[in-house]
């Protein structure tokens, strides 16, 4: 397989790999950092991926794990001066105007969910894949899938119907 | 879609039973502008998926995926190159050895005369010249007899003097 070959068979998918990673990751920097690296993985796999009945399954799969490991590197290194995404917790001008954005409202729900269910909300609702390829991707039965989108959807709403009535989270 | 059909649809969205198609209907419903006023909260929801699904990786593919490629095949050659290389220089010792070897090996005639006065003569010659040189050395070691002759004396006179106490 050449460059061109692979290019084109990765752009379908490489912005759902971005998708998921910043869903992951918060920071766009490290999103775009991720993809990178799963697609250079993808890349000297090369040979390899033909005998993969999905490679786009394959992929996000691929992202999944290595967006975890980031995630636990990152915990397990607790005491860093540069962190790459850090919240400020003093409301700057931009952020109050964030917060009248109800789109944003959601984006943060979604963000305040176990990484689980934030994965399984990225690819059902966002992505919108069948439950069976979102089983293959997380190595879950369908019906478990089903529990935690179900428990994730619940718990965003809750979320949204408490800021629509008060206007606070 | 009808508001009653909304209704138990999102009942079912909830518990995570829907299928693709109906939460397409479910963006699609509230992706408009007439939203039953009790569901309007979940309007943005629903919105920020579709928003959320135009997010694009903008980032160029990574370019060391060429690089990586060409360095692959450099490596390669360079590869082949030493051996290469070493087995020209191993070559090139061999056939010098083999060729430059091989006259010391068979010469064995070490120059010898026909006539004898002539033979005699250079025998006489080769002798004189290695007398010579062999008197050189001898005068050197006669200063090493004078050691030999002194130590005998000092070492007659301390065995005397032993015996003599």
């Amino acid at each position: 397989m050449n460059q061109n070959e692979f290019v084109l068979m990765v752009a379908p998918f490489k912005d759902k790999v971005f998708r998921l990673a910043k869903r992951l990751l918060v920071s766009t920097e490290e999103a775009e950092d991720a993809t990178q690296e799963v697609l250079v993985r993808l890349w000297s796999k090369n040979t390899a991926l033909a005998g993969y009945s999905s490679i786009e399954a394959f992929a996000m799969t691929m992202t999944k794990n290595y967006c975890l490991d980031q995630l636990k590197s990152k915990r397990s290194g607790n005491l860093k001066i540069v962190h790459s995404n850090y919240t400020d917790s003093a409301p700057t001008l931009d952020k109050k105007l964030e917060d009248c954005d109800s789109l944003n409202w959601v984006e943060r729900s979604i963000s305040l969910l176990p990484e689980q269910q934030r994965i399984i909300i990225q690819l059902r609702d966002i992505e919108q894949y069948e439950f069976e390829e979102i089983a293959k991707m997380l190595d879950m039965t369908e019906s478990a899938i089903r529990v935690a989108l179900s428990r994730a959807r619940k718990t965003i709403r809750e979320y949204m119907t408490k800021t629509h009535n008060y206007g606070i989270i | 879609m009808e508001l009653y059909k909304v209704e138990t649809v999102l009942e079912r969205y909830f518990e995570g039973e829907t299928s693709i198609a109906e939460e397409r209907e479910l963006q699609d419903y509230f992706a408009t502008q007439q939203v039953a006023p009790h569901l309007e909260k979940y309007a943005a929801l629903f919105n920020h998926f579709a928003v959320a699904k135009e997010q694009q990786f903008e980032q160029e593919m990574p370019l060391f995926e060429i690089q990586k490629e060409e360095s692959g095949i450099k490596k390669r050659n360079l590869g082949w190159l030493s051996i290469a290389a070493s087995v020209v220089v191993l070559m090139g010792i061999g056939t010098y050895v083999f060729y430059h070897s091989e006259p010391v090996n068979n010469s064995k005639d070490l120059g010898t005369y026909d006539d004898p006065e002539v033979a005699f003569k250079e025998t006489q010659k080769a002798l004189s010249l290695l007398s010579k040189n062999v008197n050189v050395g001898i005068e050197s070691v006669k200063y090493v007899e004078e050691y030999q002759i002194a130590k005998n004396k000092v070492f007659r006179k301390t065995k005397n003097k032993s015996r003599g106490i």
